[in-house]
């Protein structure tokens, strides 16, 4: 089963067109403000970073099709502000009246909402920035795999925990059989973060794949794609 | 045509994307959940502070030291952390190495991870469709579309960031670049020879930018 935003080895996408290095970072001055935004609100706390992948894959196929990329980004911010109580649809409502108006007439909404103490200040963003958000974790069970070992992934891509959930096992990948190639120790689960079901940590894994497993007409016999992959995504293959 | 505004929320704001942002900026400020000086710092950050000058300075160490690049091949976040580069979108970082018997080359095709620290944001392409689909199965035609040719015997592996893992390439060491200095070496480091699809720059191509550079500087003093 596959999904709009799984689009690993589609066909039809047309060609890459690369883009001057020096070019600048944002291509308008709307995509920076999307950045910003999102990364801000962030800082209320109400969600996590597989929560908010997932929201934006959620954006109906139609959208995500669409919508280039910060489109998609600010989009699901909506959605994630109203599905956590932190915006209401009258706000939105409201917040696209006053940009119709384009007036700015500002009249003064509520100054203080209840999350309003948790807001990113500018002399808090290197220091939130630089420290990140670590997805290793000590506890979870131990490594079931060694590098060099032969594993085959689950044969459906779709998430275990959740139907129609998040998930983190591209399409592509699927029943597929691979070698370790590294073990990155544990990690949080996204598959479970995503809906608000604990941190679940697995060993993570690097694993390799001969493009022959993946694809009919691999381009070139010694090619290979090496994909992190959850414990949980993996059986052991037997050797013959 | 009716939006299911339930499902998805996002439908009621306008449907330009500028007012799309500016109509959640606007309300998301007069509610205190942001602060626009906050958003000025993040904006500033990531268009001044942080790009692929910062991976470039990795990678000419790697060349330059092989002490350096032994540590960085083993455990790269600690090597990148004790030089600053640490943060988010880069909190575990591997660094995988071109030889003449292989090339890497790195995607997400399930959105668009990438090492903010070391590369900053990622460029359009990075993100689009085409990339996100056909990077994993025929990378040689989306380097082709890159200018880059690999020879017959080498092989290539794609790197698909599907975790919060983030990939850096190290590139091959240019030719006649011997006794440089670490700067003259950053220069040849693009930022596409990071992420794999592109080769670092020959010797003799920075030589001839540094010439041109020089002469409109002179250029632009008269």
């Amino acid at each position: 089963m596959s999904r709009v935003h799984d689009m690993g080895g589609r066909f039809g996408d047309g060609a890459v067109l690369p883009e001057p290095q020096d070019g600048p970072v944002f291509a308008t001055e709307w995509h920076a403000r999307a950045l910003a935004v999102t990364l801000a609100c962030g800082s209320l706390g109400q969600w996590n970073i597989d929560t908010s992948r997932h929201a934006r894959e959620r954006l109906s196929p139609k959208d995500y099709s669409r919508f280039s990329y910060y489109e998609k980004w600010i989009s699901a911010l909506a959605d994630l502000l109203v599905e956590t109580g932190v915006l209401t649809l009258e706000d939105l409502e409201q917040a696209a009246e006053r940009a119709k108006d384009q007036a700015g007439g500002s009249e003064e909404i509520q100054k203080s909402h209840p999350l309003s103490s948790r807001r990113l200040l500018p002399e808090q963003v290197a220091a939130v920035l630089a420290k990140g958000g670590p997805a290793d974790r000590q506890e979870g069970p131990v490594a079931r795999f060694q590098p060099g070992q032969k594993v085959r992934t689950r044969r459906l891509s779709d998430s275990a925990l959740v139907n129609g959930g998040h998930t983190r096992l591209p399409n592509y990948a699927a029943g597929a059989v691979g070698h370790i190639e590294r073990y990155h120790g544990n990690h949080v689960l996204p598959d479970s973060a995503a809906h608000g079901l604990g941190e679940a940590p697995e060993p993570l894994y690097a694993v390799r794949f001969a493009a022959s497993e993946l694809w009919a007409h691999p381009e070139h016999p010694g090619d290979q794609v090496v994909l992190d992959l959850w414990q949980s995504y993996l059986l052991p293959e037997e050797v013959a | 045509m009716p939006h299911d505004h339930h499902d998805h929320p996002h439908a009621l704001l306008p449907p330009e994307p500028a007012l799309r942002v500016k109509a959640l900026e606007t309300i998301l400020c007069d509610k205190g959940l942001i602060d626009p000086a906050a958003l000025e710092e993040i904006i500033d950050t990531y268009q001044n502070k942080i790009g692929p000058q910062n991976g470039a300075r990795v990678v000419a160490k790697a060349w330059m030291d092989p002490d350096f690049k032994r540590a960085l091949l083993q455990d790269a976040t600690e090597v990148v952390r004790d030089l600053g580069y640490y943060g988010r979108q880069g909190e575990h970082m591997v660094v995988v190495e071109n030889t003449a018997e292989q090339h890497n080359m790195v995607v997400c095709t399930l959105c668009s991870c990438y090492p903010w620290p070391l590369l900053g944001i990622p460029p359009g392409w990075y993100k689009s469709d085409a990339y996100r689909a056909r990077a994993v199965r025929e990378p040689r035609k989306v380097l082709a579309e890159f200018g880059v040719t690999l020879p017959p015997d080498t092989s290539v592996r794609v790197w698909d960031s599907t975790a919060e893992v983030r990939y850096l390439v190290l590139p091959m060491r240019p030719e006649g670049t011997e006794g440089w200095t670490e700067d003259q070496l950053v220069a040849l480091v693009s930022r596409d020879s990071m992420i794999g699809t592109g080769l670092a720059l020959a010797a003799a191509s920075v030589i001839e930018g540094v010439e041109a550079s020089n002469q409109s500087v002179e250029g632009t003093a008269e």
